[in-house]
């Protein structure tokens, strides 16, 4: 007897087609074509070849000395506050209550953070970081310390990456507190009876039993961090001078400022080449370390 | 048209779209017609023909870019059309590079 075919299916389909065409490739189509043109408004656009490419990809320039800039201290951005949520996402995972009411109270207070706006955070933090009226800053220079995020370049670094771990670092913890309790108690009892330390545990049971939900928190967070626009524009709007400027801020300043949309559309597009590139490795990395170790376990 | 004046198509990026188009749709017709099982390459990674085509284009625009910013974009040759002549771009090279590539692509990865 032959198959039923049944194509109905793809009527199901037809909406998630529309929506994503006229949000994502329509305009995606354009940015393209902006790459290719100059324009003095009006729809009137004229033909420029790779021209914005060459000057974006030559740090000569000013486009490219400010694109480059962008894209270095953006990449130090993300380096820095991995390096600070992840070690610390961990340890608050470990010394969470494993069971009873504290387990509730403890993610309901590490959710907050996550629950909140990404403009509200930035709000929030400018005011907290004023040393008129903000409690941090206001501290800060009481006690003698010069702070001002306004005029201090590292003072502005240091409150744009406090605020990101202060936002975010509860998701790295969330992700492994899953991790930790998705390790059965056979393990903790077979390393109780041999003995091990407490370090032995969580290098040979911990660490490894979260190594995916780890992986899944950094490329989330590199991703975001090296996204990252409204906290860091509302705080310090990428001063003082340029020096908290991320690229998507820089991108908006060429596109919105300066309605250059076609250095902007060649900036955007070497911009979204770098993001599919690493999201494409996470991927990669992630799916075939989960395969890598089904297969292992499998055999065994 | 005018309402797709914000668009501001051009020949090249229109072909260029197309031919992305029929790309995908080439594969898309193969996929159905000859369906195909993952096999691992020197990436080590399960691919199919898909997830080398998009390595492919991936490195098509990898190649391209570092094109333009480590050689530039200068005339290899002069085509004899109109009073000045017609220059090829050095980067038509890269684009022979990036195919090369592809095939090298899809029969090793």
């Amino acid at each position: 007897m032959d198959k039923t075919v049944n194509q109905k299916a793809w009527f199901l389909v037809l909406p998630v087609f529309l929506i994503v065409a006229f949000s994502a490739v329509l305009p995606l189509m354009t940015v393209v074509n902006y790459s290719f043109q100059d324009t003095f408004g009006n729809n009137q656009f004229f033909w420029n070849g790779v021209g914005w490419f060459k000057e974006l990809l030559d740090p000569s320039t000013d486009l490219g000395s400010r694109f480059f800039a962008s894209l270095w201290r953006n990449l130090f951005f993300s380096a820095v506050i991995l390096a600070i949520e992840v070690p610390l996402g961990i340890i608050v995972a470990l010394s969470m209550p494993r069971e009873g009411w504290r387990v509730a109270a403890c993610l309901v207070i590490l959710a907050l953070p996550l629950l909140i706006p990404w403009n509200v955070v930035g709000t929030i933090w400018q005011i907290f970081g004023r040393p008129d009226i903000g409690l941090l800053g206001y501290v800060l220079n009481s006690i003698g310390i010069d702070y001002n995020y306004v005029s201090n370049e590292f003072d502005a670094w240091a409150t744009v990456i406090v605020m990101d771990v202060w936002h975010w670092t509860s998701l790295v913890a969330l992700l492994c507190y899953a991790g930790l309790k998705s390790i059965p108690d056979a393990y903790y009892q077979a390393a109780q009876i041999d003995g091990a330390s407490r370090w032995a545990v969580f290098t040979a049971i911990q660490l490894p039993k979260m190594h995916r939900v780890l992986l899944i928190a950094v490329l989330l967070r590199f991703m975001d961090s090296f996204m990252i626009y409204t906290e860091p524009f509302v705080v310090t709007g990428g001063g003082p001078g340029n020096s908290t400027t991320f690229v998507s801020i820089e991108l908006v300043k060429i596109a919105l400022g300066q309605f250059d949309l076609g250095k902007a559309a060649a900036l955007s597009l070497v911009y979204n080449l770098i993001i599919i590139i690493v999201c494409w490795v996470f991927y990669t990395v992630m799916t075939n370390a989960g395969a890598d170790r089904s297969r292992t376990e499998g055999a065994a | 048209m005018s309402n797709f004046a914000w668009m501001a198509w051009t020949w090249p990026t229109a072909i260029f779209f197309v031919a992305l188009a029929l790309t995908l749709l080439t594969m898309t017709w193969l996929a159905a017609a000859c369906p195909e099982a993952e096999r691992v390459g020197i990436l080590r990674i399960p691919t199919t023909r898909g997830d080398r085509l998009f390595i492919s284009l991936i490195a098509a625009a990898v190649i391209h870019l570092l094109w333009i910013g480590f050689v530039g974009v200068d005339p290899i040759a002069t085509l004899p059309f109109g009073e000045e002549g017609y220059g090829i771009s050095s980067l038509w090279l890269a684009t022979a590079i990036s195919f090369v590539t592809a095939v090298l692509i899809f029969r090793t990865v």
